[in-house]
């Protein structure tokens, strides 16, 4: 007997590196050497480049364009403008969320940055100085950034060209800048439940203007072959199968001459889920001219032009017993989507999964009304590290719970310990309309709570307020509790697509002769580690270890389709598309180890990395043995070779869960806020590889602090924007970022293959609400329901000023 | 983020520096450690046809801590400063200051030069400077003149150095041994300017504060000599009453504009409360 088979069950299961083992990413070998292969690193042979000429106002009407000086630039090839794209029918392009955007702006800018013209040109210098010398002649509009004011009377109307278009993709327009109002729940039943509530709390929650910011921004090399008539767009896509479809729909080139690949992508975050006018500019361009073009944005035009996030204004209404049983909830959400409509959320869902914001507790009567409307701002409004619109939803009903337990005077903890949906109650299906999979919330609060130790904590805020009145100190506690319910995996297709394209995903999987395999995905990876954790789920499945399976995604001329990575999507869907692919894999193999074996395939069990026959341990077929076989021996009765591909439709949403506690300890002098500790429990179904899972709460919770304590998109009034630079949008380095406690519970998820619900995003969704509510418990003693974010140190020190902590 | 063209010039040794100056007038820039000047180029705020990179000029590096006068090379690195060790004895607030800009990688190019020359007023090292009463070397086709710290900064970006000039060397006389300092900075993140920052440098003997001079970063248009703040503190006991005074004198002369950083209105108040801590800290440091 070899030395191999020898070994026991649990050691083969050990090398295999599958399910639940810390594998190291595959990843990062490349990537720490300076390795990667992202869009810039592209060159091709005639490249050229092209740069945004981009408007200075923030509402103007266009009175002219001249190209000439920087026709005159040496090595400037060409000014596109609108009036280029015109006769294309590409001065205008399709958004996510079924309203048109300008590519290059037709008469008017609707917000400062926006592309007017693009200059191409032999080297990236010249482009940017032919950028300069386009001469464009403004007529100045009055701006509105105030989405308060949208749809006020005399607000100047943003988009003349649907102006008389009195129906949108989701409804009825009553103003030209109303976009649509979509609601859920049942009115009447949320009504009748306020107006006889024991206690009706009340707050307005603004959910300011953020941007992901990820680290690489966006570009794309777009490439027409004109022998074959392929164009090959390599860009910075979160979903490229998408963008291949729409790149086909809109300029009727067939789909089989379009090829998207998406490379090394430093960091999505939902910004690089939509189409930017680059891309079709760069396109457009490189059919004209015949040679490669190259558009790559800089930090400012990412942070100032392509999708923001949330911009949310958020008025709740929630009612209770005396002894803290909600009863009813009701929101009117004013969503700011800026200039155009380019949310990325499924059709049928104008708002995203806001309906979530039922959250974690068990609420018998809701409703929610949500009014998208235009504003001279940047078109977005993307799920930034969230599943759609749901770090909102949660942050909403996060404060609101704490606003409703301030009114109760109870404990916010104890608060939501009585409202938390109870684990016989899974599936459990909301007030808003979700089934949620299933949850075991109380003995997620429960561990945490006691993990962190919260009645000292509690008692060590009381002695620090006490010692604060006595003078001694000048510093406030606050402890922060939050739970949050993600709703993620979109989705079924039967409820779940974008512009028509249903929100299925898939894997293709074969298995080399000689024992290896590599397996191709319809998601790609931004730095979530596909490579490394799909290879574990396939490990475990097919009984080949983790190390002899490639993963490959990214390319829609050898990857199968699929809708991409983005709303923690990829392990829900893609995740289970591969299990399933493995499951044909394996099945197949069984029927060969049977004729290998001279057995019938009942008679075979399967062992970790082989089949043996039943209660003969000593006769086995290993899955290397099986490949060989599979492509080498003529079998009666079955083809050669061993690969299966699976396109996996969810029979429903994952809803990952957690529990996260935050200490601070704020300056009430400098508004400074000091993140003492942060204790994160997240539950997400069964977990693939918790190194990653680490990894990636480590880094959500970082995008969380800077949410919660600095990040913020402004404009002035005449539509000027404000963090356009890293120098004002928070980035917080190593220095600013606090240690992180994480900890975990598993419930799987029932309808899911391996039980997984994804992760990625969860601890942005509850980190926000735990950060916040942190900060606004340490004034909570001094009659604060509620201060809007960020609580930055200016703001953190306002509040102290209002409550007159100064003195 | 694509500079516009320029001609880059690397002159071996500081007569070819100013040659090149006199040469090219108000087109050429000199260039230091670049931290200012390259955004701003880069942003198209700044296009000189000229660029003067004084990097490979030896004679511009280095510290000298002579008897009590330190000086300090112009091209001497923020790095450098803050582990040289001498200086760090004779005047330890330049390396607390020096810590407080930005981040290792940029200290590692960013020059006490640069900082000090360009009259940004978000630099931190003026604000030192003018705590010590420094003396700044300005060499030009016209010869070299020295300058006061306190006299230099007349507003943003603007300085009393001529086009044509080059600040070659800080000059100034080391606090006595024993002195306390503080910088104190309050910033968002690390490599942010100062919401408010201010240097304290005083000294006691006995029981009474025989010496302090205050001043402040990033709190109008340029570098603020607090010089009402510091007599509040000396020759007084720098008791409470001395030093809530010296805060609400330091804080009276404060113009900081709002920006991303707080309204006018916070940063003025904040003032006083940076102040409050430098000298609190500073009395403590003090022998």
């Amino acid at each position: 007997m070899s030395e191999q088979a020898a070994a026991t069950t649990e050691e083969r299961i050990e090398k295999l590196q599958g399910l639940g083992c810390a594998r190291k990413r595959v990843e990062d070998a490349r990537f720490t050497q300076g390795k990667g292969n992202y869009v810039d690193d592209i060159k091709l042979p005639g490249m050229v480049f092209g740069d945004f000429v981009r408007s200075p106002y923030g509402h103007a009407r266009i009175e002219g364009i001249d190209k000439d000086a920087a026709l005159a630039v040496p090595g400037v090839l060409a000014v596109l403008t609108a009036e280029d794209l015109k006769p294309l029918n590409l001065h205008y392009m399709p958004t996510l969320a079924g309203d048109v955007q300008a590519v290059l702006a037709d008469e008017k800018v609707l917000f400062q940055g926006q592309e007017v013209a693009f200059v191409i040109a032999e080297d990236r210098y010249a482009a940017a100085d032919g950028v300069e010398l386009v001469e464009v002649e403004y007529e100045a509009l009055p701006a509105l950034t105030d989405a308060n004011r949208s749809m006020d009377e005399d607000a100047p109307v943003l988009r003349e060209d649907i102006a008389d278009k009195t129906e949108g993709a989701h409804g009825a327009r009553r103003h030209p800048n109303h976009i649509f109002t979509w609601e859920a729940g049942d009115r009447a039943a949320a009504e009748q439940a306020l107006a006889s509530a024991e206690v009706v709390a009340e707050e307005l929650v603004v959910y300011q203007r953020v941007h992901p910011c990820p680290l690489e921004t966006c570009g794309c090399v777009a490439s027409m072959d004109k022998v074959n008539g392929k164009l090959t767009i390599w860009g910075t896509f979160q979903a490229p199968h998408a963008v291949r479809t729409v790149a086909s729909l809109i300029t009727n080139i067939p789909e089989h001459n379009i090829r998207i690949v998406s490379p090394d992508i430093g960091g999505g975050f939902g910004n690089k889920v939509g189409v930017y006018p680059g891309y079709i500019c760069a396109a457009v361009a490189s059919i004209v001219l015949g040679r490669p073009v190259k558009w790559i944005e800089d930090r400012m035009e990412n942070l100032s032009a392509t999708a923001f996030a949330r911009d949310y204004h958020m008025s709740g209404k929630i009612a209770a017993t005396r002894d803290g049983r909600i009863t009813g909830l009701r929101c009117h959400v004013l969503a700011d989507h800026g200039a155009f409509d380019a949310c990325a959320d499924p059709s049928k869902f104008p708002a995203g999964f806001f309906n979530i914001c039922t959250g974690s507790y068990d609420i018998p009567s809701a409703h929610v009304e949500v009014d998208g409307v235009y504003t001279n701002k940047a078109p977005g409004g993307v799920a930034y590290r969230c599943s759609f619109r749901v770090t909102e939803a949660s942050y909403f009903i996060e404060r609101m719970v704490d606003v409703l337990a301030r009114k109760l005077d109870m404990d916010p903890a104890e608060l939501r310990r009585r409202n938390l949906i109870a684990k016989d109650r899974f599936p459990y299906t909301s007030a808003l309309g979700w089934e949620y999979d299933s949850g075991d919330y109380h003995a997620a609060l429960d561990k945490a709570l006691a993990a962190v130790d919260y009645p000292a904590l509690r008692a060590g805020q009381k002695a620090g307020r006490e010692a604060f009145e006595r003078g001694e100190t000048r510093t406030l506690t606050g402890i922060g509790v939050a739970f949050f319910t993600e709703i993620v995996g979109a989705g079924p297709v039967k409820n779940c697509d974008i512009l028509g394209l249903g929100m299925f995903d898939s894997c293709e999987i074969r298995i080399h002769p000689t024992g290896s395999a590599i397996a191709r995905l319809g998601t790609i990876s931004q730095g979530q580690g596909h490579a490394t954790t799909f290879a574990q789920i396939l490990a475990s499945e097919i009984g080949i270890p983790a190390d002899r399976i490639t993963v490959e995604e990214g390319d829609t001329d050898t990857a199968p389709y699929g809708l991409g990575t983005y709303g923690s999507r990829s392990t829900p869907v893609a995740g289970a598309a591969t299990a399933m692919a493995g499951r044909k894999i394996r099945a197949k193999a069984q029927m060969i180890a049977a004729y290998l074996l001279e057995v019938h395939e009942d008679d075979l069990e399967w062992d970790a990395d082989r089949f043996q026959v039943k209660g003969n341990p000593e006769r086995v077929k290993t899955m290397a043995e099986i490949a060989f076989a599979a492509y080498n021996q003529a079998i009666p009765g079955i083809e050669p070779g061993l690969e299966a591909v699976s396109y996996y439709d969810p029979p429903n949403m994952t809803y990952p869960f957690g529990a996260y506690v935050c200490v601070v300890d704020v300056d009430v002098d400098t508004g400074v806020t000091d993140v003492r500790r942060f204790y994160a429990l997240d539950d997400c179904g069964t977990r693939i590889n918790p190194m990653i899972i680490e990894g990636q709460v480590h880094g959500g919770l970082t995008e969380a602090l800077a949410i919660a304590m600095g990040q913020e998109i402004a404009y002035d009034e005449t539509g000027n924007v404000y963090g356009g630079s890293l120098l004002d949008f928070f980035l917080p380095t190593a220095v600013e970022t606090p240690t992180w406690e994480t900890d975990f519970t598993t419930t799987p998820s029932p309808h899911h293959p391996i039980g997984a619900k994804g992760v990625g995003e969860s601890p942005n969704v509850g980190g926000v609400s735990a950060f916040s509510n942190a900060v606004n418990d340490a004034f909570a003693h001094l009659g604060l329901t509620h201060a809007q974010m960020p609580h930055d140190h200016w703001r953190v020190w306002e509040t102290a000023e209002r409550l007159g902590l100064h003195g | 983020m694509i500079p516009a063209a320029f001609d880059y010039h690397r002159p071996a040794d500081l007569a070819g520096a100013v040659r090149l100056l006199a040469e090219h007038g108000d087109e050429a820039l000199v260039v230091a450690g670049g931290h200012s000047l390259i955004p701003m180029m880069k942003l198209r705020m700044a296009q000189p046809g000229h660029l003067v990179d004084l990097r490979a000029i030896e004679s511009l590096r280095g510290v000298r801590v002579e008897g009590g006068t330190v000086t300090i090379g112009a091209m001497t690195t923020q790095a450098e400063v803050i582990a040289s060790g001498p200086l760090v004895d004779a005047c330890p607030i330049l390396r607390e200051a020096a810590l407080q800009i930005a981040d290792p990688q940029i200290r590692n190019l960013g020059t006490v030069g640069g900082n000090a020359a360009n009259g940004d007023p978000g630099n931190d090292l003026p604000a030192v400077m003018l705590a010590l009463d420094a003396r700044y070397t300005l060499e030009g086709a016209g010869g070299r003149r020295e300058v006061a710290a306190r006299e230099y900064y007349e507003g943003a970006f603007a300085t009393a150095r001529e086009d044509g000039e080059i600040l070659t060397a800080i000059r100034f006389e080391a606090p006595p041994a024993g002195h306390g300092c503080a910088y104190e900075k309050q910033k968002r993140k690390v490599g942010d300017y100062a919401t408010a920052a201010a240097a304290v440098i005083l000294a006691r003997s006995g029981g009474t504060c025989t010496h302090a001079s205050i001043a402040l970063t990033n709190l109008a248009d340029r570098p603020l000599l607090a010089a009402e703040a510091g007599a509040a503190l000396a020759g007084t006991a720098a008791g409470e009453a001395e030093i809530a005074a010296a805060c609400a004198a330091a804080q009276a002369i404060a113009e900081p504009v709002s920006d991303g950083r707080g309204s006018a209105a916070f940063r003025t108040r904040l003032t006083g409360v940076i102040v409050r801590r430098a000298i609190e800290r500073a009395l403590a440091t003090a022998a």
